[in-house]
């Protein structure tokens, strides 16, 4: 028990002190994630719009793999792009081993089949009627897009905080991939990892308190944007 | 409406702000890849020497740390430049296998079996023969990091003194897959024996306040020496890996400055390793 409250104090200190460790293992989750986070949105956002809006024959196979897509283990994935970035791999000249920017494809692949489902998801439960409406109005093809990208944006937003959450929280592809180099790979799930087992109960426990306020910022700067 | 579309707008330029910095530190100077044993990094000797030795050589040095068997593979791959290992008999294969060139002996420590305070099986003072095969006879719990690290392999050779094959089916014999310290931690959660360098568990010792609840039953026998050495990779094998700098890095742990800080490490007053640079 002493050392959840031990971990509770020390979560406080590590912030208010500015530990540079900690500082560290934060910049480098958020620099990770919200890069993995941009370019699954930059592939998954038009890929899932397509697999909303139109009808096409294969359709629904592919929901099914998209779906089954969403199960990968971080563990595979981690394993997969370690294998193809290695060296030795076919993607071994990159260097993108024990580097951030390795984590980030990753991540990339887990949280693209996310964006790309939610947002499809999103599209789908439109209202039918919008897209009539906006045609009796006389509106053109882009103009109904444009229309209903807009009317789905908070879909849209939320399918991108679920994805943040997820390539935030993980551990399997930043270990595996980012090796928990100090002061250069080590995210904070990597580090609560390794305080883990170190034995250093409450040090794990106040950086998982620091992943959590990080995730709360997020999730309350976008109800923020949602109100107005 | 157009408030909101600005508020997107900062929201994407926040995000911009947090990736720039992650492209641009990606060029930089000399830099060396290090894969080495967990015990050198869990017990802080990295982050104690490893500063100096930048500031001293202006090469950055990163470094993860695996158990030795996975550093000797990622060695193999070229997916890092020097390694840090202490398995010498599977150096010597490393090296004879045309991976490794030059392998520098730096430090040693010794292994310890440590369990109980109240030792149940009755193995203290004994020799590790004698105690492993108590062991096996009491069907006393034993914990193996069972991950082929420098520990793991020694701690193999042992049980295989004993005659008898690993008792790696048995029920009292678990492998836990993970590194030294958590391995320590989970045999004092079970209450078992296990096998460990003596820096590793003088950390331990030193994070519960130097009552711990495990302590060293079985030491002293000249296998147990735990010789630490550094290894740089066949430049024929990885033509990209950096040799130079790994020379630069294997001369700087043998020089006569790292001997001495090596030296001075120390936890609860005592020593965690020992230098032994020829």
């Amino acid at each position: 028990m002493d050392f959840i409250l031990a971990g509770l104090a020390q979560a406080f200190g590590l912030l208010a002190t500015g530990d540079s460790a900690t500082w560290s293992a934060v910049q480098a989750t958020l620099k990770v994630s919200t890069c993995s986070m941009l370019m699954s949105m930059a592939a998954g956002l038009p890929l899932g719009f397509l697999l909303g809006y139109f009808d096409f024959k294969g359709k629904r196979p592919l929901r099914t793999v998209l779906d089954t897509l969403l199960a990968l283990p971080t563990v595979f994935i981690g394993l997969l792009v370690y294998a193809f970035i290695s060296s030795r791999g076919p993607l071994g000249d990159f260097n993108l081993l024990f580097t951030l920017g390795g984590i980030a494809v990753g991540q990339t692949i887990l949280a693209f089949p996310i964006v790309t489902a939610l947002t499809a998801a999103t599209i789908e439960g439109m209202d039918p009627h919008l897209k009539l409406t906006l045609i009796s109005l006389g509106a053109g093809r882009k103009n109904i897009i444009a229309t209903c990208l807009w009317e789905v944006r908070f879909g849209i937003l939320a399918a991108a905080v679920t994805a943040y959450g997820r390539v935030m929280t993980e551990v399997g592809i930043s270990m595996m991939v980012g090796g928990n180099i100090k002061w250069h790979t080590r995210t904070i799930t990597t580090a609560i990892a390794l305080e883990t087992g170190k034995g250093m109960f409450a040090n794990g426990i106040a950086l998982g308190l620091v992943l959590i306020t990080i995730a709360f910022a997020v999730n309350l700067s976008l109800s923020f944007l949602r109100k107005q | 409406m157009k408030r909101t579309r600005l508020s997107f707008k900062t929201l994407i330029l926040l995000m911009m702000i947090t990736i720039i910095p992650l492209s641009a530190a990606t060029a930089q100077e000399k830099k060396l890849m290090m894969a080495t044993t967990t015990s050198t990094d869990n017990t802080g000797l990295l982050d104690y020497l490893m500063p100096l030795f930048s500031k001293d050589t202006n090469i950055e040095i990163k470094w993860t740390a695996t158990g030795t068997g996975k550093a000797l593979k990622l060695g193999e791959r070229c997916d890092v430049d020097v390694l840090l290992v202490h398995a010498p008999a599977a150096e010597k294969r490393y090296i004879d296998a045309g991976f490794g060139k030059d392998r520098r002996e730096i430090m040693y420590n010794d292994f310890v079996i440590i369990g109980p305070a109240a030792d149940p099986a009755q193995v203290k003072g004994k020799t590790v023969k004698q105690a492993l095969e108590i062991i096996r006879d009491n069907q006393s719990l034993f914990l193996s990091r069972g991950d082929d690290s420098g520990t793991n392999k020694k701690e193999k050779i042992l049980w295989n003194q004993t005659g008898k094959p690993l008792p790696e089916k048995e029920n009292w014999y678990i492998q836990t897959g993970q590194g030294m310290l958590a391995t320590i931690n989970a045999a004092e959660e079970r209450m078992g024996y296990t096998m460990t360098d003596r820096g590793t568990f003088i950390k331990y010792q030193s994070q519960k306040g130097g009552t711990a609840p495990l302590q060293v039953l079985v030491e002293g026998d000249a296998i147990l020496l735990n010789q630490y050495s550094v290894l740089t990779l066949d430049p024929k094998n990885c033509p990209n890996a950096q040799y130079d700098l790994a020379m630069i890095f294997s001369d700087w742990m043998a020089g006569e400055k790292a001997q001495t800080l090596i030296k001075e490490f120390r936890l609860l007053g005592q020593p965690l390793f020992t230098p032994n640079a020829k």
